[in-house]
């Protein structure tokens, strides 16, 4: 039911409106610029909105009610701490156009998160201003982009993304108007490096790398990959989506990476999924400094923060939002970092990694196939159910769908696609041991009950508000709007 | 079981290719493609007139699953695609290797042609993929 199927003509509630009459507000407005129709809300009483949206809640599959390891994705706890501080009146309400001098408590905070990621990610200059994951990875190839034209190097049409990259990266590249050459994994995990260096030419602008990988594991070979993609005049991307596996452990900017973004609301804990606005900080070496997306806060010699916009980052490949990302969600980043402090960054890197490994290692034991068995984890992994697909007809989706039953937040399916029937597990560094017994309790009965009583698996779920979804109407028939009659 | 026809030959990206004579040549993706997709829902399939490059990518199928390029098995120029097919995607899925094809192309790349598996090449690759 949608709060439009409850709407009764002439029904509100009173407690909400404005105490001032509308008559008396719109006075003011010219005849031409008020609405003549009536707005298209649902006629409601409190009550029933109270009840529409609580039942609503608590449908909700969520990192708040569920463990939640979906790989590639860091659903990790957000302390409520952050949410509470970012909340203050003077961030909250704090206006973008208002003057400098009343504005220096939020930019000493924003800047001081410029230099705390400058920090952990190993580069040398930082933007904050993109909205999210999707339009950081964009800042970053526009600006190797820019930096090859400021050369005059014009030959540079292709980018070469690894199989075993974060999925968004070869749409990135397109979305910049570069061709996409895939490079294969080798069988061990790792970048091929003989298909690398058959790629390598002339007209690569870059390459660009999650490491770890999609696939749970660590690039072994980034300082040679850096030095052939640099001898052959490319620049090194790093997706920041795993940073949370290596976070005050090893910087991207010490591997050879040119730029990276960060996924604040990934590894430093922002809502997200659904739940966000994102935020993806960009951060480059040296070579990419001078086009920085802008504004990029300042620190001048009075120790008076300020905006740097394109007068002083001239070759700036631009604006990317109205004022500066999403304030709201960096303010919560920088609030998590320094509860952290230097001390505790490198403890989420080893909670992060030790649960994987666990996970990995007791799911091994439980007569799981792991696709990288010989490889330690990241901080997730890939488990392959190819062979109980094969020999009781009970696939990924189906393992699945059990999970949420036995009160699991699925993992990540069929993704990386470059191994069959796979689950990508990520249980971040805030569950206890005691949530991933339970989760190693509920795959193990799945898998007994897929060998025993393979109906029942392919069934689930039995206790979600829906069943089985119908994927292929719903991904043809898209339709989210409610229409009046 | 997966099916596969004795009488077309395969890329090793899951493609079939059926000679029609005159240069005329007929691409779909194979029975095992398809069932690993699982479900599409969507087909894009290059302009008629296109030239297409062997091992280059010319059209995107996506799955309930994923999205996924296809590979042009030759180099050439598309003739006629498959309207039916992207109005009804579920094709590919049914009847991969007649209803479901994707596109024609005219091609005199012999050496591409010469490349591709054959039957018994295909079921091997097949095979060790299962491995």
């Amino acid at each position: 039911m949608l709060i439009f199927n409850y709407s009764k003509a002439g029904r509100k509630t009173g407690s909400q409106s404005p105490n001032v009459s509308a008559d008396t507000l719109l006075k003011s407005l010219p005849a031409n610029s008020l609405r003549k129709s009536k707005l298209l809300l649902p006629e409601v009483s409190e009550l029933e909105v109270v009840r529409h949206y609580t039942s609503l809640s608590k449908k909700n599959f969520s990192i708040d009610t569920h463990f939640y390891p979906l790989g590639s994705c860091t659903m990790k706890y957000n302390p409520r701490i952050c949410n509470e501080l970012a909340m203050l009146p003077g961030f909250l309400n704090h206006h973008p156009y208002a003057p400098l001098q009343f504005s220096q408590g939020l930019l000493q905070s924003l800047y001081e998160l410029q230099e705390m990621l400058k920090e952990v990610s190993g580069m040398q200059g930082i933007s904050l201003t993109p909205m999210a994951g999707a339009q950081g990875e964009f800042a970053g190839v526009a600006m190797i982009q820019a930096y090859h034209a400021a050369r005059g190097d014009t030959q540079r049409k292709v980018i070469l993304v690894p199989d075993a990259a974060h999925g968004t990266n070869p749409a990135t590249a397109m979305m910049c108007g570069y061709q996409v050459k895939e490079i294969p994994t080798a069988e061990d995990g790792d970048v091929d490096i003989q298909a690398l260096q058959a790629a390598l030419g002339p007209d690569i602008a870059g390459i660009m790398l999650t490491n770890p990988s999609t696939l749970g594991v660590f690039e072994r070979h980034i300082h040679e990959i850096a030095d052939l993609v640099h001898q052959a005049g490319g620049l090194l991307y790093y997706d920041g989506a795993n940073m949370n596996a290596i976070l005050g452990k090893v910087r991207p900017g010490d591997m050879g990476f040119d730029v990276i973004h960060m996924n604040l609301h990934k590894t430093f804990s922002t809502p997200h999924g659904g739940g966000g606005p994102g935020a993806g900080a960009v951060g480059v070496g040296e070579r990419l400094l001078p086009y920085l997306p802008v504004p990029v806060i300042g620190c001048n010699t009075d120790n008076q923060y300020y905006w740097m916009t394109e007068q002083e980052i001239p070759s700036s490949i631009g604006r990317l939002s109205g004022f500066m990302g999403n304030v709201g969600v960096l303010i919560r980043a920088y609030i998590y970092m320094r509860l952290l402090g230097r001390a505790g960054m490198p403890r989420i890197a080893e909670f992060a990694s030790l649960n994987a490994n666990y996970l990995q290692a007791k799911l091994k034991q439980l007569g799981f196939d792991m696709a990288y068995p010989k490889r330690r984890a990241g901080h997730e992994f890939v488990l392959t159910l190819k062979r109980q697909a094969k020999t009781c007809g009970v696939n990924a989706m189906a393992f699945a769908k059990r999970l949420l039953d036995k009160g699991f937040h699925a993992p990540t399916t069929y993704f990386p696609l470059l191994v069959p029937e796979c689950l990508l597990i990520e249980p971040t560094e805030t569950e206890s041991k005691g949530e991933l017994d339970r989760f190693l309790e509920a795959m193990a009965e799945i898998l007994h009950e897929a060998e025993t009583n393979a109906e029942l698996v392919l069934g689930a779920p039995y206790s979600m508000p829906v069943q089985r979804l119908d994927d292929v109407r719903a991904a043809k028939e898209l339709d989210l709007v409610w229409k009046a009659d | 079981m997966t099916m596969i026809p004795d009488d077309l030959r395969y890329t090793k990206d899951h493609e079939w290719v059926r000679e029609e004579g005159d240069g005329e040549y007929t691409v779909g993706i194979t029975d095992h493609a398809q069932s690993a997709l699982g479900d599409l829902v969507f087909v894009e399939l290059p302009e008629v007139g296109a030239e297409v490059e062997a091992g280059v990518a010319c059209c995107v199928v996506e799955s309930v699953k994923a999205a996924s390029d296809v590979y042009s098995p030759l180099s050439g120029e598309v003739t006629e695609i498959n309207d039916a097919l992207v109005e009804s995607p579920e094709l590919g899925n049914s009847d991969p290797y007649t209803e479901g094809w994707l596109f024609r192309l005219r091609s005199d790349d012999t050496e591409a042609l010469d490349a591709l598996l054959d039957f018994d090449e295909y079921v091997d690759l097949l095979a060790a993929e299962e491995d």
